[in-house]
């Protein structure tokens, strides 16, 4: 059992849920209500990671990333270390092709809540803040938490994209999948049988704490 | 321009509007009109929901829309009252907090206990605690008048309020709302396309088409003199006509109405030779059975024979031809049933001259 890959999974699933849930946020309830030129473009965008063999948004994350990239340059400037094959460049990456799975979800979940329950909301006076965390978020939690659960399973379940750039360097970018496929390479079946069966565990875990949510929207739009 | 609200508003498209209403403090105002007229939008321009191209929102003394100097005031920043035709209540929320989230104008600890207040004053005492889905819809309604007056609001709007609730539900709702009326002291707008709640709870009624508002008015006045063939129509009139002026009377105008001269009270304003519309409400034709003369100088007898007779209730709504000319009455069953009225009938019938009303040419 590779303690520090399942560790590494868990903090990169965890920063790319923590940064998904601000931009999955405001991208959604943009998504959801307004309309703007281009919108079907910026949608089909955001979808692309869901069609995209692995191995070619890995290959573009790792030009992009890279250190003849201005992002790449940019950041050794700052940080005088490496951006692709570090951990920073694999929680990029993460998030980009994470965005469906945090966006979607939530999208839908704002577009669920009537256009006029939030009018209601400024007819009653209420400041733009306070209606977002008093009738916005409290509406559509069951979507926003089924898109964290969804990125977060997701992502410690990745692998092409997170071998293209991050490698597999133990301790900063071996994450647990890659490290099954090690043990698998080397016949080490046992240790691979018991990463995978955890990995099967937290992962069921999510997914049916997502469905649960689900159910709760669908009973939630019911109601409304 | 300090007293009540002042609309008035101008677009081209995607909606048009040139609209231009007024409203007294603790006036009802209705806009009536059918779907697709402005009415909603009028009423979501007001709130700040919907902006219009040109015009200007006056209440009070605040203006809250000016295009000319581009004041556009922000809905939460306007004090208005609005209920919503399927009431938007916060569905998470209790009835106690979906009221207490209108107050926020006096400090957290008050809120829910201004809120029961209200819940008392609309009937709702001991559901406080209830979400919306746990309410029937005539409770809901009352959770969101009672959200919309705890705003405190300097404009009551009310965007076809009745019309989610079932018949019984609404009668005692008019019922409530008529009584809250005199305590209302701010101008009060309501948005209906049913002619009878307006007729019914509001002073004043306008009436809105394509965006424009063709007649604003007391509902009697809509009733008994649209000015034009249109209003008529939208207020549900069914005897509408076209005829021609013959003669200005010193004791009445004749007109000509498809060969039939017809006495109608004086109205000097069109000369004679010019054609016209009359329009007559259904209760202007009374039944006059053959030997009962009239003897009134207004009244016109002409022939009729029976088309229709639609049973409504307590009284029949009866259609009769004169001339191709379909004319609507409306007869009490018992009537009704005295002379043995049926379809194919011949009889007279009496056109009550005083309440045939002229209006220019369509």
């Amino acid at each position: 059992m590779d303690w520090s890959a399942l560790r590494l999974s868990l903090e990169l699933s965890f920063w790319t849920m923590l940064v998904l849930l601000p931009i999955g946020i405001w991208l959604g309830r943009r998504l959801a209500w307004s309309q703007f030129r281009g919108k079907s473009m910026a949608e089909a965008l955001l979808a692309l990671p869901l069609v995209l063999p692995p191995t070619v948004l890995g290959f573009y994350l790792l030009v992009a990333l890279g250190s003849r990239s201005p992002i790449g340059q940019a950041y050794e400037a700052l940080f005088d270390q490496q951006l692709s094959f570090s951990f920073a460049g694999l929680l990029i990456a993460s998030i980009v092709f994470n965005l469906p799975f945090a966006i979607q979800p939530m999208q839908r979940a704002f577009e669920a809540i009537p256009q006029e329950v939030r009018e209601a909301a400024r007819c009653c006076g209420m400041p733009s803040w306070r209606i977002l965390l008093r009738i916005e978020l409290p509406l559509a939690w069951p979507g926003i938490l089924s898109a964290m659960v969804l990125t977060f399973a997701h992502t410690l379940g990745e692998f092409g994209v997170v071998l293209m750039v991050g490698g597999s360097i133990p301790g900063e970018t071996r994450t647990i999948a890659i490290a099954i496929y090690d043990r698998v390479q080397a016949f080490d079946d046992s240790a691979a049988a018991s990463m995978s069966a955890v990995l099967l565990l937290i992962s069921l875990f999510a997914i049916s704490l997502s469905y649960m949510a689900t159910a709760r929207l669908g009973k939630g739009r019911h109601n409304v | 321009m300090s007293d009540g609200l002042h609309v008035h508003l101008q677009q081209e498209a995607p909606i048009p509007l040139a609209a231009a209403v007024h409203c007294a403090a603790g006036e009802v105002l209705a806009l009536v009109g059918p779907s697709g007229s402005g009415k909603s939008t009028l009423l979501r321009s007001i709130a700040g929901l919907y902006q219009a191209e040109e015009g200007r929102i006056v209440c009070g003394d605040h203006v809250w829309f000016d295009s000319a100097t581009q004041v556009n005031v922000a809905t939460a920043n306007r004090r208005i009252g609005m209920v919503f035709q399927q009431f938007a209540l916060f569905p998470h929320l209790s009835a106690l907090e979906n009221i207490a989230e209108a107050m926020l104008q006096y400090p957290k600890a008050q809120r829910l206990a201004r809120a029961q207040v209200w819940l008392q004053r609309v009937h709702l005492n001991g559901l406080g605690h209830r979400l919306p889905r746990q309410l029937s819809g005539g409770q809901q309604q009352r959770v969101a008048v009672a959200r919309a007056l705890a705003r405190e609001p300097e404009v009551l709007l009310l965007d076809e309020p009745f019309s989610a609730v079932d018949r019984s539900t609404r009668e005692s709702l008019y019922q409530e709302l008529s009584e809250l009326r005199a305590e209302l002291k701010m101008p009060v707008l309501l948005v209906t396309h049913d002619i009878d709640e307006a007729t019914l709870l509001a002073d004043r009624m306008s009436i809105l088409d394509a965006g424009r508002t063709l007649q604003t008015d007391t509902p009697e006045q809509l009733l008994q003199a649209p000015n034009s063939h249109r209003v008529a129509r939208l207020m549900g009139m069914r005897n509408i006509y076209a005829g021609k002026i013959l003669a200005q009377e010193n004791t009445h105008t004749l007109i000509d109405w498809h060969g039939t001269a017809l006495k109608v009270g004086t109205q000097k304003s069109f000369s004679v030779g010019s054609d016209i519309t009359w329009a007559m409400p259904t209760s202007g034709v009374l039944l006059m059975p053959s030997r009962n003369r009239s003897t009134d100088a207004l009244d016109n007898t002409i022939d009729v024979q029976v088309q229709l007779m639609l049973a409504l209730g307590e009284q029949y709504r009866i259609s009769v031809q004169h001339k191709n000319q379909t004319l609507t009455m409306n007869v009490p069953r018992h009537i009704a049933q005295r002379y043995r009225l049926e379809v194919g009938q011949f009889l007279q019938v009496r056109l009550r001259g005083e309440t045939i009303h002229l209006m220019p040419s369509n």
